[in-house]
């Protein structure tokens, strides 16, 4: 019998750590894309909340936490990470495995924010993107989610295949905003 | 020459620089400009056109005429403004436009040429002979004008791009903008501060006036320091706003402070894109030059600038200066001078009114009309109503007025209206959505009412934000009333200057209106006045003042030309910042990217992807050995290919079927669980769309595969049939592109080499053509599809990425067992060609399922989109260009794929065109080239000779007319 070996998007690409910020690669157990059918909304929320101990997130907000979370991923779609999902979510919604779709980085560190604001247009400040605001949006050019996941810390998510490029682009803005604090 | 006293530069400090290869020292806080001046070196740059002699003319970002070149190599940058580039220890400058020497230029020789190069003399003078134009007149132009050069080399500098929000963006860091900052940040908005200049200040930095009983630099220290730490305030200094953009966005240049950008990573410069809830503009004005004979002698100019380079660098711009001015602040001017211990040997005042209280020849209703020297000022000519009166002077200090700094409120269109008490353009209101000005950018222009101002802009913010307003009070300072007497060209004979940095007189603005180029912006460009660097921000508004007066109308009639971003030069690496190299587009690598390197594939870029072209060989020397092996191989043993890339999406949901049926031509409803079909799709217009396979993996799942090329589109195609044409349809899809690594597996021996993988070996009962399900591959869930693209038994195996270098490696050595191997694009090019297959080649957008010999595929049981529209009238024409393959038959044997196909007999001119060639390769089944074409009526002529005639390369072949599937037409091997 063949023994398939398995391997992480970034392949050693991550960790890097440049000034006070720091990008790691994070293995967020089982993706899931939980798309509700027709009607199906609040039933869905109900068997999510039932099963993981969270209701289905409102647009650009994520629900649930460390190791078991749901990110709203677009419309009428939800990013089911951590837990295997609970069959009873299939009644309710499409289930696709996206397990190994997502390049998901974690960016952290006093100048976290200084470092995205290189990357993506969208407003960072505290009292707007807060813990648990997430966003689908452009990341350099790859269309990526963004996740406020802590004080000082980051969810992103690319496709699987730019894992390269997405380590590339944070190294390049981390060394810039590195590189403008006093000293 | 540096004189005593504080100012705002560091003496403890010293700071060695270069000027055109000379040593010079410098203070921390200096400028190359106010270095230079301290050095006495009046003389710094040559004028574009007639290479005239030029000294500074200003002490800001304005500066039309000290433009300098800084660094070396590719790192050399041209064009830099003298004034607000920082003096850093070693620091190397030269003067540009000039040779040999600045100070001996031979191309001033254009200046006695100068009745011959005035407006318009390029479009007079060389008009003929023709032949000249290009070969004589054009490289000598280039060569006598212009700037400074580029290095012409790579640039490995780095630059930087960034986003910034805030509820208010405050534009210059002046006395409104400090205070409406201040006034904002105080009630909880989020403030941003930008400033072009390195410190906040504005004009306090200039003068001597004092804000709420101290120095105004000091108070500007003061509020910058609170602001400073706020947490809800972001100063941004040597930040120039350059453009006002819609729905709030303003585009910005910081400048990197050298030792800053000298760090490792760091940048040079950022562009910053703003985007701001509400913005005040406090951009302060701009002081306007007298046009009168010689006025660009080195050591003349504006009133303001001798101010600033005396009160904040400490720099005597003079030793024997006169003041010429039309306001008060010529005799702010005379007494800041003398207080400096600097000898001031006239005050020309054009109001008849003034008076006078200095200790200062004084001259009332008078005007400056002559300068004369050389590479320095010696004298100026007094006219006076009594007669004329030459008075030796090194440096002159001019002022025509103000102008407020309008260009951002009419970045969207917006245009400044005329106020004659101050002579001057003011914004309107409202011209920028959410934009509001401050101080003297609308004509405020005594200090008091500028700090007024930036409180009043800030609350009326606060109330559009809905928040509090601070109570802020602005404090005592200069009240004094702007008390102009407008001059903007003293008459007589000669050239006087307007605009300094395209050599643009009064004479030639006259000589526009002359010629009937009446309206300001056919004089603008008739003369190039505004056009250079500086964007006419010194020249503006005297020239059209200029030309209202040739044409004998109102400088309101007249109206300004219009301000179009950036307001300060931007560098176009700064615009692209980050898409330098791997920058420049994402790079988009398959789960074999690392196995295909290693085995020393070329790679090609399919939109972001990279497959690989061939996998060389050791003692293949050309593509088309690696390519006719792995065609060969495919062919008779086993190939491997990386099909990842092809778009994958997952149908799911009760009418998932449904919906299949109505974006495919053929149905999908009827087809069986564990079952493949080949469909394409139409656009709404008709024409094919894309093509692929889709699985049935349950009774609600489908798996739909697109091509690489088109996965995006297709599947915004879906989005969009879904959300707005059948939004009743219960189906959801997602992309699964990434979550499988898919491998082609084609040849005689592919299930030879799949059964040696799968946990449970497949036959052709378990597994005929166009089979699909899941496997098991050394514990790992897999799916499985018989489908060929190679026309050989085939397969496509696919596991969750994590598993793809690892299964691509097995199946390759497995293959490599079997005399088999990896193959790319260009293999799989020709075994689809040998097969007929198409690709985007051939669905290039122009051609229906008619043309390519597939019009039976679109259902007549059931609609779908693009249906109706490809049954119009000429859509099926026999008469169209239809698809037919094409072998040579002649001594040529060359066939290119863009070439055009012609009746043997005919002339190969596009009125005869017959059709054209799509794709191309070289069969090493059949030992020959073999193509896929569209020819008029193609199905119906085979067997024809026809002529290919490829124009680029001018190769003609004669082809026959075939069937496009050259090679195993009953499909035998397919089904195995």
């Amino acid at each position: 019998m063949v023994e398939l070996i398995a391997k992480t998007p970034f392949d050693g690409a991550l960790p890097l750590e440049v000034g006070t910020v720091s990008a790691s690669e994070v293995d967020t157990g089982v993706l899931t894309s939980v798309a509700p059918y027709k009607g199906k909304n609040k039933a869905l929320s109900e068997a999510l909340k039932g099963a993981h101990g969270m209701a289905a997130p409102a647009p650009n907000r994520a629900t649930g936490k460390e190791g078991s979370r749901a990110i709203w991923f677009g419309r009428e779609m939800v990013l089911l990470c951590g837990p295997e999902p609970d069959a009873k979510l299939g009644k309710h919604a499409a289930l696709t495995d996206q397990s190994d779709a997502w390049a998901v980085a974690r960016l952290e560190g006093e100048n976290a924010a200084q470092v995205l604001a290189r990357l993506t247009p969208i407003d960072l400040r505290p009292g707007v993107f807060k813990r648990g605001h997430t966003a689908r949006t452009e990341l350099q050019h790859m269309m990526a989610s963004i996740t406020r996941i802590g004080e000082r810390s980051y969810q992103i998510m690319v496709f699987r295949a730019f894992a390269q490029t997405l380590a590339h682009d944070l190294k390049i803005a981390m060394q810039g905003v590195a590189a403008r604090q006093p000293r | 020459m540096r004189i005593e006293g504080k100012g705002l530069i560091d003496r403890g400090q010293q700071i060695n620089f270069q000027f055109d290869g000379h040593s010079y020292q410098g203070f921390g806080g200096d400028t190359l400009a106010s270095a230079l001046l301290a050095n006495d070196i009046a003389l710094m740059g040559r004028s574009f056109k007639y290479h005239r002699p030029r000294g500074v003319l200003s002490a800001g970002s304005e500066e039309p005429n000290a433009l300098v070149t800084t660094g070396l190599g590719a790192a050399q940058e041209p064009n830099v403004r003298a004034t607000t580039l920082e003096l850093h220890e070693g620091l190397v400058t030269k003067s540009q436009n000039r040779w040999p020497s600045l100070g001996f230029d031979l191309m001033s020789l254009n200046d006695w040429a100068a009745p011959f190069l005035g407006a318009g003399f390029y479009y007079k003078t060389f008009m003929w002979p023709k032949a000249l134009w290009e070969k004589l007149y054009e490289p000598v132009i280039r060569n006598a004008a212009g700037l400074g050069a580029l290095s012409g080399k790579h640039n490995v500098e780095t630059y930087e791009k960034a986003y910034a929000h805030c509820d208010l963006l405050v534009i210059g860091a002046g006395p409104a903008g400090l205070l409406a900052a201040l006034t904002a940040a105080r009630a909880g908005a989020d403030v941003i501060l930008a400033e072009e200049d390195t410190r906040t200040g504005g004009r306090l930095n200039a003068e001597t006036l004092e804000v709420d009983g101290k120095p105004g630099a000091v108070w500007a220290e003061e509020i910058t320091a609170e602001l400073a730490q706020m947490d809800n305030v972001r100063i941004m200094t040597r930040t120039s706003v350059v453009g006002a953009y819609d729905q709030g966005t303003f585009g910005a240049l910081e400048k990197v402070p050298h030792d800053v950008s000298m760090r490792l990573g760091a940048p040079r410069e950022c562009f910053w894109r703003i985007v701001a809830k509400r913005a005040v503009l406090a951009a302060g004005a701009i002081e306007r030059p007298v046009a009168f004979r010689n006025n660009d002698r080195p050591g003349i100019m504006t009133a303001g600038a001798v101010r600033a380079y005396l009160n904040r660098w400490r720099v005597a711009t003079g030793r024997n200066v006169v003041v010429f001015g039309n306001t008060d602040e010529a005799h702010r001017t005379v007494a800041d001078l003398q207080d400096a211990g600097v000898h001031v040997s006239a005050l020309v005042d054009a109001r008849h009114h003034a008076k006078c209280d200095l200790d200062v020849p004084f001259y009332a209703g008078a005007e400056v009309c002559d300068a004369g020297g050389g590479k320095r000022l010696e004298s100026v000519t007094i006219r006076t109503a009594k007669g004329t009166e030459n008075v030796q002077a090194d440096c002159l200090a001019m002022s025509g007025g103000w102008n407020p700094t309008v260009n951002l409120t009419c970045h969207m269109g917006g245009r400044p209206t005329w106020d004659r008490d101050i002579a001057a353009f003011v914004p309107v209101d409202g011209a920028v959505p959410g934009l509001s000005t401050a101080g003297a950018c609308q004509g405020d222009f005594s200090t008091h009412k500028c700090l007024e101002a930036g409180v009043a802009a800030a609350q009326g913010a606060l109330d559009d934000l809905g928040l509090k307003r601070a109570d802020v009070v602005a404090p005592a300072a200069e009240d004094g009333v702007y008390d102009i007497y407008p001059v903007y060209a003293v008459p007589g004979k000669g050239r006087a200057w307007l605009d300094f940095q395209n050599d643009v007189t009064v004479k030639d603005v006259k000589q526009a209106a002359v010629e009937n180029f009446q309206s300001v912006e056919h004089m603008k460009r008739y003369t190039t006045q505004g056009m250079a660097t500086d964007q006419g921000k010194n020249s503006n508004v005297a020239a059209l003042a200029v030309l209202a007066d040739a044409t004998g109308r109102g400088i309101p009639e007249t109206g300004t030309t219009t301000y179009r971003p950036p307001y300060t030069p931007v560098s176009i690496a700064s615009l692209g910042a980050g898409a330098q190299c791997k920058g420049f587009a994402p790079e988009r690598f398959t789960t074999s990217h690392k196995a295909t390197q290693e085995k020393g594939a070329p790679f090609i870029e399919a939109g972001l992807w990279y497959r690989p072209s061939y996998f060389p060989k050791a003692g293949e020397t050309h593509w088309r050995q690696s390519c006719d092996r792995e065609v060969n191989m495919v062919r008779n043993a086993v190939g491997v290919c990386d099909v990842s890339t092809l778009g994958k999406i997952d149908v799911q949901g009760p009418d998932a079927g449904a919906f299949l049926d109505f974006v495919y031509t053929n149905a999908f409803s009827t087809l069986k669980v564990r079952r493949v079909r080949y469909g394409f799709m139409l656009r709404e217009d008709g024409h094919v769309m894309d093509d692929g396979t889709t699985a049935r993996l349950s009774e609600q799942h489908f798996v739909m595969t697109t091509t690489t090329a088109a996965a995006g589109q297709v599947m915004r195609h879906l989005e969009f049939v879904h959300q707005c044409l059948v939004p009743q349809m219960d189906v959801r899809f997602t992309s699964v592109t990434e979550q499988w690594a898919q491998f082609a597996v084609a040849g005689p021996q592919s299930r030879d080499l799949l059964n040696d993988l799968l946990d449970t070996p497949i036959d052709d009962e378990s597994w005929p053509f166009m089979a699909c399900g899941e496997v098991s591959i050394g514990g790992v869930k897999g799916r499985l599809f018989r489908i060929s693209f190679s026309g050989e038994h085939a397969y496509e195996v696919a596991v969750p990425s994590r598993y793809g270098d690892s299964l691509f490696r097995t199946l390759m050595t497995k293959a490599e067992a079997l005399g088999g191997g990896a193959y790319g694009m260009e293999a799989l090019n020709v075994l689809r060609i040998e097969k007929g297959f198409i690709t985007h080649a051939e669905i290039h957008g122009r051609v229906t399922a008619y043309d390519i010999g597939m019009g039976g595929m679109v259902s007549g049981k059931k609609d779908c989109i693009g249906k109706a529209s490809a049954a119009r009238p000429g859509m099926v024409e026999e008469s169209r260009e239809r698809m037919v393959g094409l072998k040579p038959v002649g001594e040529v044997k060359e066939l290119i794929a863009g070439g055009h196909l012609f009746d043997k007999g005919a002339e190969a001119v596009s009125a005869n065109d017959q059709g054209y060639i799509t794709s191309v390769g070289f069969s090493p089944t059949l030992g020959h080239n073999i193509a896929l074409g569209f020819l008029k009526d193609g199905p119906a002529r085979h067997g024809e000779v026809v002529r290919m005639v490829e124009h680029l390369n001018g190769v003609e072949t004669l082809c026959e007319v075939c069937h496009p599937v050259f090679f195993d037409a009953e499909g035998g091997r397919t089904r195995g």
